[in-house]
């Protein structure tokens, strides 16, 4: 199994994520054209908890780096450890999501929904988005495991986990923006 | 391994100064650094971690030649370069309205050549 397997199995799929940028490249325009508009509402400035949001972040950044932990010891073949390191990324990505749906139903609660402001329509198209993924990676990563539990590591499943794992690594580099464009400088400006 | 730790330990490092060029900011009551300075900066702390997860988590550019995933990266980004630059450039001209801004009035007014009295 050597980098050049990797690359002709991944094109396709590297091909998707290149569209999935463009289509999150869309929303980040949307959202810095309205991020002003909040018509009369609050800004991000008083939404925003910067500490809560670091917590989030550093979460999603030790579950991409555990990811590529996992799908190194798969290329070992230990099943074990593999195994700990794929559960180990989908309960941080759990408590991510979990994290960021805490904020969404606060703000919700507070009358700060997507129907507040122009602005809080375009946070939340923009950042669920990013969380809608994140579910859909997580039940991915959840099959991927029972998978690997009940017909062990053979090549194919070597391959998806590579697949799934360009996948969370991807989701982690659009927060890094999330995280500096939305809360960073909505908080800042 | 060597590359995921580095990378791990180097992106750390890079979110926690962009964290705390921030929160320093926000501290100091917007005095610590001018927003000219600071906004660029976080911008370029976010490309350098772009590059460094490319690099180090996604192997961006190890692969062996024919480079097909970096030429459609690279196309990827030119894309999203023309789309997100041309969505601001318009909407920033195209209408003072599109971005909010406290002084609209003032821009039109000064822009436009417009004399108040």
């Amino acid at each position: 199994m050597n980098q050049h397997d990797d690359s002709k199995t991944s094109l396709g799929f590297w091909i998707y994520l290149m569209t999935d940028c463009i289509i999150f490249a869309s929303l980040f325009a949307t959202y810095a054209v309205l991020r002003g508009s909040t018509f009369g509402g609050p800004t991000g400035e008083e939404l925003f908890s910067l500490p809560f949001v670091l917590v989030e972040t550093l979460i999603l950044l030790t579950s991409s780096f555990i990811c590529g932990l996992a799908l190194l010891a798969a290329r070992r073949k230990d099943k074990k450890q593999t195994l700990i390191l794929l559960g180990a990324t989908i309960l941080l990505g759990l408590a991510f999501i979990g994290m960021e749906l805490n904020e969404f139903t606060h703000l919700v609660s507070e009358g700060n929904g997507w129907q507040r402001s122009a602005f809080l329509s375009a946070f939340f198209t923009l950042v669920g988005t990013h969380g809608l993924h994140i579910t859909i990676g997580l039940i991915w990563a959840s099959f991927l495991g029972i998978r690997i539990y009940s017909r062990g590591l053979k090549n194919i499943a070597i391959k998806r986990l590579f697949l799934f794992s360009l996948f969370w690594h991807f989701l982690d580099i659009v927060w890094i923006f999330i995280f500096t464009i939305v809360y960073l400088m909505g908080v800042a400006l | 391994m060597k590359s995921y730790i580095s990378g791990f330990i180097i992106s750390l490092i890079l979110t926690l100064t962009a964290f705390a060029l921030v929160s320093q900011h926000v501290n100091s009551e917007h005095q610590a650094l001018p927003h000219n300075i600071l906004i660029p900066a976080i911008i370029v702390l976010a490309i350098v971690q772009l590059i460094t997860q490319l690099v180090l988590f996604l192997h961006l550019g190890r692969e062996n030649k024919p480079r097909f995933n970096l030429t459609i990266f690279l196309f990827m980004l030119l894309v999203v370069g023309l789309l997100v630059g041309g969505s601001l450039w318009i909407m920033a001209n195209l209408d003072y309205h599109g971005m909010h801004d406290k002084n609209v009035d003032e821009y039109i007014i000064h822009d436009e050549g417009v004399h108040t009295h």
